[in-house]
């Protein structure tokens, strides 16, 4: 179980002053449950993420895994406590392979042939990738499904993924709520959160906390919270730009 | 062949050699030739003058190396050696030399290689260099390599070159002159520490039409070392060429990256690039959401970027 209580994040912006972007946030995530976490942009959502992995500290309040006190443990120590983390923006690497990435990701020496299903998993055909540098020559969908591939190789028992469908084509995006089905089926005996305010992503959930002006607002079963967000900006159809 | 255990672990550094090779070599330990083998179509000469070997590859030799490792493991030992490749028109083989030095004394010890390779019409060549220091003697570590390279009609020559550890001080210049239609591919890796210095300069001259060249150089300048690198390609009739330098700098390294182009005909499209930085620390934070700590992080990200 991975509680959050009473968090607040604050940033000192350029004349001095500070501006709160999380506010007394408290949220508790169950074993074994695929949460989504959505809210409109500026909400505090990649903030709140941020603060799971320990990428931010929070300026207040107490983060437990399994009853356990992490507020202060750093990125490592949290990766290593069962906490993984799926990056908005990929970050590339020059000379290191989608291979290096998923070795370093299981923590040992995976044969090749484990690597390739971990690509197999999130739609990308292994033998293409495998040996591939993890730099500017790949497209930001791929990317961000290796980036996925890393998380599954973890196999963390909390998964963050913020915002995965961002910066990925239509085409991608079907492909990736396939891959978010796939694995919400298999889910045993570890969590995932998904920060996002896809409606397709919603409707696989079996949580969702909305998150507003750096609290939650409202977290509950699927069925109780997504019929109040239809047609707001925490739940937005694929297409939502076009119209 | 006999030798001793530091000699083997330099052998092993710079030529990726565990056991006597296949084909033709020549080992130099400490300044004289400790063993050679020559095949049907490859023959290694002495110079008669001592000053270094010749290499002769006959036209159409296919699949073959030859490996030239040197080895200094006494202190204070200097050395220039002339080394010239004849390879045969056609013909299509891999050449590995490397230098290593180990100095636990307190004098410098050096060695200055030269290497000419003559590469006939249509020959292809891979060429593998690796420089290495070890042994924590006051004295200098010193490499001072020169290669010339000249490219016949459609030839083809391939080159990596490393350098990760060890090597105190080292100038490295590498001229080459292109025909029509030949290729040269550069890869080099650098990286230099302690208060090391480095500096590599290359003048490649695409003489003729088609000729094409790619210098890259990828390097690290940690702690207090000092690195420059200095490209320049010439063209002088419808051709390619591309230098790049893309470097990490580190603690209080210093880099300096002078790519340089020089156009000398209409049609010469030549394109350089060059970038330093420090590791990014968003590369540094998702290998630490891996599991890895920050150190572990940094060195797989070096590692790969010198791969």
């Amino acid at each position: 179980m991975l509680e959050l209580k009473n968090i607040f994040f604050s940033i000192r912006s350029e004349d001095g002053s500070s501006k709160d972007i999380i506010r007394d946030l408290s949220l508790t995530v169950k074993d074994n449950t695929f949460t989504v976490i959505t809210g409109p942009n500026g909400s505090g959502k990649t903030t709140l993420a941020k603060l799971i992995a320990g990428i931010e500290k929070p300026t207040k309040g107490q983060i437990l895994l399994d009853g356990k006190d992490i507020t202060e443990a750093g990125i490592t120590e949290r990766a290593k406590a069962g906490i993984g983390f799926a990056f908005q923006a990929p970050v590339r690497f020059k000379g290191i392979t989608v291979y290096d990435l998923l070795r370093i990701a299981s923590g040992k020496r995976i044969t090749p042939a484990a690597a390739c299903d971990y690509l197999s998993e999130v739609g990308l055909c292994a033998r293409d990738y495998i040996n591939r540098e993890a730099n500017a020559s790949l497209s930001g969908g791929e990317m961000k499904r290796i980036e996925i591939a890393t998380v599954l190789a973890r196999q963390s028992r909390f998964s963050v993924f913020d915002e995965p469908e961002a910066g990925i084509d239509l085409w991608s995006f079907q492909n990736l709520i396939r891959v978010f089905r796939s694995m919400r089926e298999k889910i045993s005996d570890s969590s995932m959160i998904i920060i996002s305010h896809q409606e397709r992503i919603l409707e696989i959930a079996d949580e969702i906390a909305v998150i507003a002006n750096g609290k939650i607002e409202k977290h509950g079963k699927r069925e109780e919270i997504f019929p109040t967000l239809i047609g707001t900006e925490a739940a937005q159809d694929a297409c939502a730009r076009l119209k | 062949m006999a030798l001793n255990e530091i000699q083997r672990k330099i052998i092993e550094e710079v030529a990726d050699l565990h056991k006597v090779p296949i084909g033709a070599y020549n080992f130099r330990i400490d300044g004289k030739t400790e063993s050679r083998n020559t095949t049907a179509n490859i023959d290694i000469r002495s110079k008669a003058d001592g000053s270094g070997i010749d290499i002769y590859i006959l036209p159409g030799t296919k699949n073959e190396s030859v490996h030239i490792p040197v080895v200094l493991s006494k202190s204070g030992l200097k050395e220039t050696v002339y080394n010239d490749f004849f390879v045969g028109e056609g013909s299509d083989v891999t050449i590995v030399a490397g230098c290593g030095i180990d100095n636990c004394g307190n004098q410098d010890s050096q060695h200055d290689g030269i290497h000419r390779f003559f590469v006939e019409k249509d020959a292809k060549v891979r060429y593998v260099e690796k420089h290495y220091g070890s042994g924590d003697g006051m004295g200098k570590r010193i490499l001072n390599p020169v290669t010339e390279v000249y490219l016949k009609e459609g030839s083809h020559m391939e080159m990596e070159m490393a350098q990760i550890k060890g090597v105190d001080s080292t100038e490295r210049s590498t001229i080459a002159e292109l025909k029509k239609g030949a290729s040269l591919i550069v890869r080099e890796r650098l990286m230099t520490h302690g208060s090391q210095t480095a500096i590599s300069s290359y003048k490649v001259k695409l003489m003729e039409d088609g000729a094409n060249a790619d210098v890259v150089s990828r390097s690290v300048a940690r702690d207090d070392s000092c690195q420059k690198f200095d490209a320049c390609i010439a063209g002088y009739a419808p051709c390619k060429g591309h230098t790049e330098c893309d470097s990490i700098i580190m603690d209080n390294g210093t880099i300096l990256a002078v790519p340089s182009l020089e156009a000398r005909h209409v049609d010469a499209a030549l394109v350089h690039e060059a970038a330093i930085g420090k590791i990014a620390g968003e590369q540094l934070i998702k290998l630490m959401t891996l599991g890895l700590t920050e150190k572990e992080a940094e060195e797989e990200i070096i590692n790969g970027f010198l791969s």
